[in-house]
């Protein structure tokens, strides 16, 4: 019977790891890492979890490391942030394109400089294109939920590539909730043993890694691309699962309100939440609104996102990074990719907010809400705009 | 001989663009950016064998008359042969092609 207890996010998404039997995890234990490894480094000392701990010297050598460990066959696991999640930078691209079903929870957080180690999302953001499976909860329980789903994404026969478990850095990662924590047991009948389709054997020698020449990396990222599309279904049939045997269900993309909604704000993470408790605090005020959330990033689940946005007049889309000098931010670009050309696609508002922990509360929504009114209203769709900037956003707004 | 396949299509790629067979490293032809070959004078030459202990390739041998031989699939003409000669009967001379 799963236990419900109240403990730090962290700890509980170490134990879940731990309750998916991992056999190998490698990491890089300072800062910006979170509580996630250093419980599990615990779990293994005291001899509660039969893994291999292998503490690296840089974030570069645990992602290496964890490409060597899954090539061998190992269920792999390892956690990062911010800048570590940057320092993996270019093995990220190497664990993807050999197929490496590998397990990584990232605590989203700021990039330096200046220095900070805050919640937003640009450190997943830079890494949009390294070709990993990229999912975003949105708290304690939910991570440490889709931890068990995430090994299963991953080494699914039909999948069998990298996935990158996303949620808010101190906001989620080291709140302390009460989580309903699956047994090892339970785990157990949703996550089989690990049976590796091709790893590195001595007695049956292949090569993993070798050149592609300009011959062949065209087909190597058609091959990837189609891998990557193909993880859909299973992703879905995976939650829907897991929903079945721990009532618990989550889906590629999260509909709060939007039935009679003209304005649909679209968000991904734990901003959603504080979303949700203001929706219901402005619907009183008999303004409808409601929320569109990614839970899927890659694959993008575009059907999924267009079907929950028919019919809606205005988006306002709270990016948590952007390209400076670039189009704004990721999610507004990817929306805006998904509805260009479609007929009466809604209008499109796009705010940056909630940059190295600035706090995204109830007045940061109103005022986004206003700009999609004036826009609902008959008003020209303005471009981005860094809305909890003091002195206001540089250039024309 | 050296066998070439053509090239693939995506859905014929392995797993991670893996390479399943042992060895297949042989079948590349990697000569083929070569820009000069080696030539011997074996009238000049002793027959010493000091050039195939250098050749970063390993791709000289002597043949049965007991001159060196040069395989020109892998040969990439980087000279170390020709330096190592003490007799100096190796030169190298421009690909035409």
């Amino acid at each position: 019977m799963a236990v419900r207890k109240g403990i730090e996010s962290s700890l509980a998404i170490a134990e879940a790891a731990a309750a998916c039997d991992v056999d190998c995890i490698a990491a890089y234990p300072i800062t910006p890492q979170t509580h996630i490894v250093e419980h599990l480094s615990e779990l293994v000392n005291d001899g509660e979890l039969d893994a291999e701990f292998i503490p690296v010297e840089s974030e570069h050598s645990a992602m290496s490391c964890c490409c060597g460990t899954a090539a061998a066959g190992a269920r792999t696991f390892t956690a990062t942030s911010s800048q570590g999640l940057a320092l993996m930078h270019e093995i990220m691209f190497i664990a993807a394109n050999l197929r490496l079903p590998i397990v990584m929870t990232v605590a989203n957080r700021a990039l330096s400089a200046p220095i900070n180690i805050w919640n937003d999302h640009s450190d997943v953001m830079t890494e949009r294109d390294c070709g990993w499976l990229q999912i975003f909860a949105e708290n304690g329980q939910e991570a440490t939920d889709l931890v068990p789903v995430c090994h299963r994404i991953a080494e699914d026969k039909r999948v069998l590539l990298p996935i990158m478990l996303n949620f808010d850095g101190f906001i989620v990662s080291h709140v302390v909730e009460p989580i309903e924590m699956l047994t090892r047991e339970e785990v157990a009948t949703f996550l089989p043993v690990y049976e590796p389709q091709q790893r590195l054997d001595v007695d049956n020698p292949i090569t993993m890694g070798p050149v592609g020449m300009p011959e062949v990396y065209t087909e190597a990222k058609m091959a990837h691309e189609a891998a990557v599309q193909n993880a859909y279904e299973p992703i879905c049939e995976i939650l829907e699962e897991f929903g079945k045997k721990f009532g618990r269900t989550y889906k590629p993309v999260e509909s709060y309100k939007t039935e009679d909604a003209d304005i649909v704000f679209v968000m991904m993470g734990a901003t959603a939440e504080t979303c949700m408790s203001w929706v219901d605090k402005i619907r009183e005020q008999g303004k409808k609104v409601g929320i569109v959330r990614f839970r899927l990033w890659r694959p993008l689940p575009v059907k999924a996102f267009k079907e929950a946005v028919k019919g809606k007049k205005v988006l306002g889309i709270i990016d948590r990074h952007f390209s400076p000098g670039g189009a704004g931010g990721p999610v507004c670009q990817e929306v805006k990719y998904m509805l260009y050309g479609e007929d009466n696609a809604p209008k499109v508002v796009e705010v940056v907010a909630g940059l190295g922990g600035r706090d995204i509360d109830y007045d940061t929504f109103d005022k986004i809400f206003d700009k999609c009114q004036k826009v609902l209203d008959g008003g020209e769709v303005p471009p981005f705009e860094l809305i909890q900037a003091r002195g206001g956003h540089y250039g024309k707004i | 001989m050296a066998k070439q396949s053509p090239a693939p299509n995506w859905q014929d790629l392995a797993l991670g663009c893996a390479t399943m067979e042992a060895g297949s490293s042989k079948y590349q032809k990697t000569g083929d950016w070569r820009s000069s070959r080696p030539i011997w004078n074996f009238e000049q030459c002793v027959k010493c064998g000091v050039c195939t202990v250098f050749c970063p390739e390993g791709c000289l041998k002597m043949n049965a008359e007991g001159y060196p031989q040069v395989d020109l699939d892998y040969c990439k003409g980087c000279a170390i042969c020709v330096t190592e000669c003490w007799t100096g009967c190796i030169s190298m001379e421009e690909e035409k092609d």
